[in-house]
This record gives structure tokens, sequence and C-alpha cells, in this order.
């Protein structure tokens, strides 16, 4: 069996091969139920992380979507409701590169409105609350907002890949 | 649904096999890495299929970085090939690889690159295809130069194209660099070293490729891509 290809960072230029087009709507933005999905990416001083990209996938595979932070660390994303399945709430999986990773990091996003789906997710049940809670994104007018912070107090939880 | 607290692990390297999160050396790492303990997903929770991609996400023409412009880029012409392959072995055919590099001088066509380098009007440094059904993937460019950067006194980057591949499952993600043969900066390199395996090291160095390399025309580089991860350790 060959053995794995080792990642290394996606360094600060990534932006001339993975944002040369808008690929941020995993759905059409506007299409039914189409949710706005905003937030920004801190490091662990709380600063913004303005050279990461943030991918987003639903559990099936068929949608995927990713967008490079600006200045501010913001990213946006579209997407549709997200489905769960196997006894799992709604959520899409989230991968984030950036300078300074020399890998993605992996975490999940839960929608805010589905309590009782979320009580019952087998992941957010096996967290910490405090764990828990950098998961569940938080509404926001007509969309969401899911903030990522990559170190320290707040830290984002992040599974292992 | 419970099914009890979820494991927590520290982040591995795998037997040195890929990096750790947070590398001193590669100085950017210290407020980037999480310094909290990963979380194990269930086996069956972690793993999703990858997005397709079809004939509508490349165009033609976007495998080749030499003819993206009205003139040709300066610098050594070079054809990198070769195949993604599964940690089974097995071909990942129509899958998403993206490139994206340094010109021949090593300056990024990025606002944020402050390498006092000049610019080729006529290179961009970006391509990307789809692999084949026997997994193969082929671009055109121009080597890319080595290039300066802040991490450490008279620090510099080897020569390097970055990669994206998607592949068959979510886990099968991989973000790389493809570096050259013999180049004298690896020792130097924090980014290359933060794989401390050299086995697994020379798995990001392509090969020079006589059967690639194209008479009066172009030298040949070959990179196999390895999606998968080698498995933890107990």
């Amino acid at each position: 069996m060959p053995a794995p290809t080792p990642s290394q960072t996606v360094g600060p230029f990534f932006a001339i091969g993975l944002c040369t087009r808008p690929q941020h709507e995993l759905v059409p933005e506007g299409s039914e139920g189409a949710l706005a999905i905003s937030g920004r990416v801190t490091d662990g001083d709380g600063e913004p992380v303005p050279d990461a990209v943030v991918e987003a996938w639903d559990r099936a595979g068929r949608h995927f979507g990713r967008c490079g932070t600006d200045a501010d660390g913001a990213f946006r994303l579209v997407s549709a409701p997200p489905p769960g399945a196997g006894g799992e709430a709604p959520h899409l999986a989230v991968l984030v590169f950036a300078r300074g990773l020399l890998k993605p990091l992996l975490t999940r996003m839960y929608l805010p409105n589905e309590e009782e789906a979320n009580a019952a997710d087998p992941v957010l049940a096996g967290l910490d609350p405090g764990e828990r809670a950098t998961l569940i994104a938080r509404p926001d007018g007509d969309g969401l907002v899911f903030d990522i912070r990559l170190r320290g107090e707040g830290q984002t939880t992040f599974f292992a890949l | 649904m419970s099914g009890g607290r979820l494991v927590r692990v520290e982040d591995s390297d795998r037997g040195g096999t890929e990096p750790l999160y947070l590398h001193p050396d590669y100085r950017s790492s210290a407020r980037r890495a999480p310094d909290r303990p990963l979380v194990l997903l269930p086996e069956a929770l972690a793993d999703l299929t990858g997005p397709a991609f079809g004939d509508g996400d490349v165009a033609a023409g976007d495998s080749d970085l030499t003819t993206q412009h009205d003139g040709e880029p300066l610098g050594e012409r070079i054809v990198v090939s070769g195949r993604v392959l599964g940690s089974d072995g097995r071909p990942v055919p129509e899958t998403l690889v993206e490139v994206w590099q340094a010109n021949a001088a090593g300056r990024y066509r990025h606002g944020n690159d402050q390498h006092p380098a000049p610019l080729d009007p006529n290179f961009t440094g970006a391509g990307r295809c789809l692999t084949d059904a026997e997994g193969r993937y082929r671009f055109v460019s121009v080597k890319p130069g080595a290039y300066p950067w802040r991490n450490h006194p008279n620090a510099w980057r080897p020569a390097h194209i970055h990669f994206s591949v998607f592949g068959r499952a979510f886990t099968d993600r991989l973000v790389t660099q493809m570096y050259f043969p013999g180049d004298p900066l690896f020792d130097f390199d924090p980014i290359f070293q933060s794989v401390r395996d050299p086995a697994a090291r020379q798995r990001m160095v392509s090969t020079f490729d006589w059967e690639t390399t194209t008479p009066e025309w172009a030298l040949g580089y070959r990179f196999d891509v390895v999606l998968g991860r080698t498995p933890m350790e107990d």
C-alpha cells in the first residue's frame, strides 16, 4: 500500500489558486431555504486571521462551498439547511486551512433552532457545555453567525482528522 | 442516543509522517495551532463523501499555466504529472486537483507578496484539472523560484508548487506542497521539516522524469499524490 502524502500549510497566497471564482454558495443565494452563514476566524490572541479558507460540506457530500477570509478574518457561505442523518442533528462539516496551520482543522456547525435534535446528537452530547456552545451557530437576522477561534480562550472544538 | 463523553486525543504526527499543528520553528503556528485536545469522532460519523466534480469545474487550458496570457512566461518550462491514489493504492478518477505557485523569480501574483522580485505579466500561477479514469493529472508550467519570508533571519522557502486535492471522502482532503529534487534549502525550511520522518518528507518531493521530459521543450517532473492517513499509533 502506498503511504500517504503529508499535509503542508495552504500558505498566505492560496487565493491565487483556490479563490479564482466565487464558491461560497453551497446552494444558490436566494434559493428556497438558503441560509447565509457569516463568521470570523480569529487566532490565540483574538486577532483576525486574514489568510484562512473555510470549507463547508454537507453530510451527503452533495454540497460543497468555500470562502477565503478578508482583512477582518470574515467569511461568508450560503447553504441549504443541512440534513441530519443516523441520529445526528443537522450540521455542516467545516474545514479550516490557513497560513500557520500545517494541516486543516475540522469542526462542525450546528443550527440554533434545532434544540431537540441537538440535544439528542451523539457528538454534541459527548461534549462539555462550553465545547458544545462553540459548535452551534447563533441567529443573526435572517442568517447565522459561526465564529471560529483557532486557539486560546473560547477555542472552537476541533475534531481529530 | 447519547453514547457518553467523547474521547479526547492529543495532536498526533502519526509517527512523524505528518506535521503537528504546533511546530514552534514555524512561527505563525504558535498563535494558530489549537491548544485544547482534539475530539475523536465515533468512526461511523467521521466519514463523509467528498463532493463530485465534473467538466463544469474546469475549462480547457486550465492545466497549462504557460498559455493564460498573450505571451509566454519567463522561466524553465516544466511538465508536472502524476497520479492521485487512495491509500488502498487505487487511482482516484475525476477528482479536482488545483495548483498555485510563485513565478520563476519567486514572486506570487498576490497583493500581500512583498518580495522585491519582478511580477511576470504572462504568469498568474494557478491551474486546475480533473484526474482521468486512471487517476492521472498533468500540468504545464514554469519552475517556481525560491523566495524569502520572515519566519526567521535569512529564511527562504525551497521552490514548491501548492497542491489541493479532494479525493473520494472528506478524510481524503489534502493540501500539500510539491518540492523539487535536491533543493539545498530543504534542511533549513521549517515547513518542509515539520514532517519528522525523512521517508515521509520525501513523499512531498517530485522526481525528475525523462519519460515526460519533452525534447527541445520542457523538463518533466513526476509527483504522485496519495490520499488518506497513516493509521494512528496506539
